[in-house]
């Protein structure tokens, strides 16, 4: 009986597949579509629909670009050495400070900009996704010149080499200053980035010892940056030389023999495998199937482009139970939402301070492990803010907004917080969006096939609490779907 | 103890817990003194902020980083306060202020991420539980649900000792940032749909429990002053929560260490002056508990950056009206190291022990697992 039950989905899923000669169909289209872009618009789904799984996978990964299709705005891209900075008056750097954050506040819009325009969403998932995994900040690294500089390059090993990718990581100048390697000196090394490659960037905890992690501090030192250009260099006078003992084995190591060895470990392959899966395939990766696909990952050489092929072409990627189960990310909804409804937008810091006030800021993770996604997006806080979200670009025709207020204190008379202010600015911005939900609506038949076709283009569940299936397509229908929890779901 | 022994412990105390009648199923009412935690997030340097002054590996350790003697508030021949904790000397003199030497557990994590988890979880180094030790005690032993939540949470969204099926409301708004931590063992557990659904309840009831009060108290114009002037308007306005979370740092000083601890420091003891202040202002001083931790201590010699790497063995802080100030275990012994690192002499459960124990009137080995002797502070 048990292998009957085995067996059943695979005829089943024969059977469809001889129905529908071999296009995956609309349903599997959004799923795809969805779970490597955001929120695709309904004719996507009808174009991937009519494609095998091989090949609209295929054709996905094909169109993944290394190189961003907008320009930053031009002051952002250049560097500044402190020495010059320390020459100024008071007030000088004082304004200097200012410019910077005005600057990183262009480079956040730039970002986003690129993901609500991109013909490849996919490119700028793998961009967020590395941007969340090897981590660094404006709120630390300070020069937004040189956190554009590692968006370039994450962009560029999207979906590389891993190997490539993280040894141009070690060298990346954002990153020297982030975790502090840029201080380190053979006579007391620092141990942060030794720490966090460790334990975040490549093995995982469990994988490593203290003293590894004391020896691979000793094999970074001398990797620092050269202050008056911005760039990363090797200084071997700062270098620790000597033999140091790592996972075990004696060696001089420096910082290429030192990653080196963290790449050998078959800990590695496994850990990008999980972190690949929970992006794109659900929040508990099968541990039968990473083994499986680390193994094949290994024999790659660490190449991530065949990694995604096999992983989305697995029976877990497109099994039913796996659907619904991850929450949007803030930038999902957001840039989702906006590519969705209201094409052609550019970046604007009303929709960065959106998702910030979700719990995700570009560029600025609340710390080296990242944003940790999953159920932890929704909490009471942030789930007020996306709702507030959705009904303020919505409103347009005065709906009344059905979450109760209970976060902020009451205002005292005559004053206002200036975070209470920011809110107040933040929400006239974005209720100046106001989607046309009625026009959207007119692509679909006014019909019980139209308003399925609706829901399968926005939600991955039925929507709970729905009222019958006869009221009429309007705004207010459409807005009752987008607050439903089934559409922070992906 | 072995997680399985562990859980099958928990399971069979909730199970009892249910019963009617038991000794223990309480009405909860002794959560109306509630627990202030304040996470100094990062790992503060606990050396540089209660000061082995007179020893001198204290000054050869720490070439650079060393406090000067003649600033720092000395509470005795051997140690002193940081010389931005100035606001809190008048605690220390009334005795409400309990210092806390060496809190640690065995076999210590120097992982931000992990070692955390297992304060969160009050779990052993080499276990892992799903819940945090907060959640676990609401769920042992309940709070009412006329309660507008167990817990509220500021200045942060993560949900630390509160991980889990708790009801607890994240208070956002403060900054439009935001940022989580953690990766939610207990979030894993259920369903996302599931996990939206009890989110938008939580809402629901926190919306109807919470009320803000009117508090003339000046607190300190820091994103830490306004979150514990929002907790003393909750207090004020009766809002029935039995504890609160806050967050302040980053302390995570592997360079430039002084500049950052100072602005610290500072931040946390004028934000408590005040909170203290409008605390008795309402009467309510000596029903309130605050309680400082944090995942780790930093590591006794400095580097070379001007700043310390993650260590082990930390001080921490208790303050309230009904605190038994003072020092609670030895000082730091700085000659007798563990790889550079303090060694531990408190166990932070019994620090935990202490609170559901003393404070709550509770019984924490239902919820610790075993039991911990108490530390004297309450």
């Amino acid at each position: 009986m048990q292998a009957v039950l085995r067996t059943l989905p695979l005829l089943l899923g024969l059977h469809a597949g001889v129905l529908l000669a071999k296009g995956m169909g609309e349903d599997e289209a959004r799923h795809l579509l969805n779970r490597t872009g955001f929120s695709p618009d309904y004719r996507a789904i009808q174009q991937y629909a009519l494609l095998s799984r091989e090949e609209g996978v295929d054709r996905l990964l094909s169109s993944v670009q290394t190189r961003p299709e907008t320009e930053p705005p031009a002051e952002i891209v250049q560097y500044t050495p402190p020495s010059a900075i320390k020459s100024l008056s008071e007030d000088a750097k004082r304004d200097f400070r200012r410019t910077l954050r005005q600057q990183g506040a262009q480079l956040q819009d730039w970002w986003l900009g690129e993901m609500l325009t991109t013909r490849s969403p996919l490119t700028e998932r793998l961009t967020l996704l590395w941007h969340n995994h090897f981590t660094s900040s404006l709120d630390k690294v300070k020069e937004p010149v040189l956190i554009y500089k590692q968006n370039l390059l994450l962009r560029q090993h999207a979906l590389g080499n891993f190997g490539t990718l993280l040894h141009a990581v070690t060298r990346d100048p954002a990153m020297l200053v982030y975790l502090d390697n840029a201080r380190s000196k053979k006579e007391q090394p620092n141990e942060n980035y030794a720490r966090e490659v460790m334990e975040l960037f490549a093995l995982g905890e469990g994988h490593y010892t203290e003293q590894d992690i004391r020896e691979g501090a000793r094999a970074l030192t001398g990797l620092t940056l050269n202050p008056d250009t911005g760039e990363a260099i090797f200084a071997p006078k700062r270098h620790d030389s000597g033999e140091k003992t790592l996972f075990g084995q004696r060696g001089r190591y420096d910082p290429d023999t030192f990653i080196d060895r963290i790449l050998q470990q078959p800990a590695t392959a496994e850990y990008v495998t999980r972190r690949l899966w929970r992006e794109f395939v659900s929040p508990s990766p099968d541990e039968r199937e990473v083994q499986r696909l680390a193994q094949q990952f290994r024999q790659d050489q660490l190449e991530m482009k065949p990694l995604l092929r096999r992983m989305l072409l697995s029976p877990a990627f497109w099994d039913p139970k796996n659907r619904g189960t991850l929450v949007k990310s803030p930038v999902e909804l957001v840039v989702g939402t906006l590519r969705q409804f209201q094409p052609h937008l550019s970046g604007s810091q009303a929709l960065v301070r959106a998702a910030g006030g979700m719990g995700q800021e570009l560029f600025n993770p609340p710390n080296v492990k990242g944003w940790p996604g999953g159920n932890d997006w929704i909490n009471t806080a942030t789930l007020q803010a996306r709702r507030q979200f959705l009904d303020q670009v919505f409103r347009g025709r005065d709906l009344p907004m059905p979450a109760p207020q209970m976060a902020d204190a009451p205002m005292s008379k005559g004053e206002m917080s200036k975070g209470e202010r920011q809110t107040q600015v933040l929400t006239r911005a974005l209720s100046r969006i106001d989607i046309n939900g009625q026009q959207w609506l007119r692509q679909f038949p006014d019909s019980p096939t139209g308003r399925q076709q609706v829901q399968l283009t926005l939600l991955p569940l039925p929507a709970s609490g729905m009222k019958d299936n006869t009221e009429p397509m309007n705004e207010d229908w459409l807005l009752q779907l987008v607050l439903s929890p089934a559409y922070q779901l992906k | 103890m072995q997680r399985r022994h562990f859980l099958q412990a928990l399971s069979a105390s909730a199970l009892l817990s249910t019963l009617p009648g038991t000794a223990w199923a309480r009405d909860g009412k002794d959560y109306r003194k509630p627990l202030i935690l304040i996470e100094l997030k990062g790992g503060n340097d606990g050396l540089n902020t209660v000061v082995p002054y007179a020893d001198p590996l204290y000054a050869r350790l720490r070439p650079k980083l060393a406090l000067p003697r003649d600033q720092i508030l000395q509470l005795n021949g051997q140690l002193g306060l940081h010389p931005k904790l100035q606001p809190l000397m008048p605690f220390w003199q009334q005795q409400q202020l309990a210092i806390l030497h060496n809190v640690g557990y065995p076999q210590p994590n120097q992982s931000h991420f992990r070692s955390i988890e297992i304060w969160d979880t009050a779990s052993d180094s080499q276990s892992y539980l799903p819940d945090g030790w907060l959640t676990r005690q609401f769920s042992s032993e309940r709070v009412p649900a006329s309660y507008a939540a167990d817990a509220a949470i500021l200045g942060s969204q993560t949900l630390g000792p509160l991980l889990g099926r708790s009801r607890t409301v994240v208070l956002g708004s403060r900054k439009l940032e935001g940022g989580m931590m953690e990766d939610g063992m207990a979030g894993q557990q259920v369903s996302a749909l599931e996990h939206l659904l009890k989110v938008e309840t939580d809402i629901g009831t926190a919306a109807r429990g919470l009320h803000y009060g009117k508090v003339d108290t000046e607190f300190p114009k820091t994103g830490f002053g306004s979150d514990l002037k929002r907790v003393a308007q909750l207090i004020a306005g009766n809002s029935q929560v039995a504890a609160f979370r806050l967050t302040l740092g980053s302390f995570d000083t592997h360079t430039n260490q002084l500049a950052t601890q100072d602005r610290l420091l500072g931040e946390l003891a004028d934000g408590l002056a005040a909170l203290s202040q409008a605390l008795q202002t309402m009467g309510k001083w000596n029903d309130t508990l605050i309680l400082t931790y944090a995942e780790f201590g930093r590591r006794v010699a400095e580097n070379e950056s001007g700043g310390t790497d993650h260590g082990m063995a930390n001080a921490h802080f208790a303050l309230g009206g009904r605190v038994k100030g003072g020092f609670h275990g030895e000082g730091p012994r700085l000659h007798d190291l563990d790889n550079g690192n303090l060694r531990y002499q408190i166990d932070f459960r019994s620090v935990y022990a202490s609170v559901i124990d003393r404070w709550w009137n509770s019984d924490s080995s239902r919820v610790l697992g075993q039991r911990y002797s108490p530390v004297a502070f309450i």
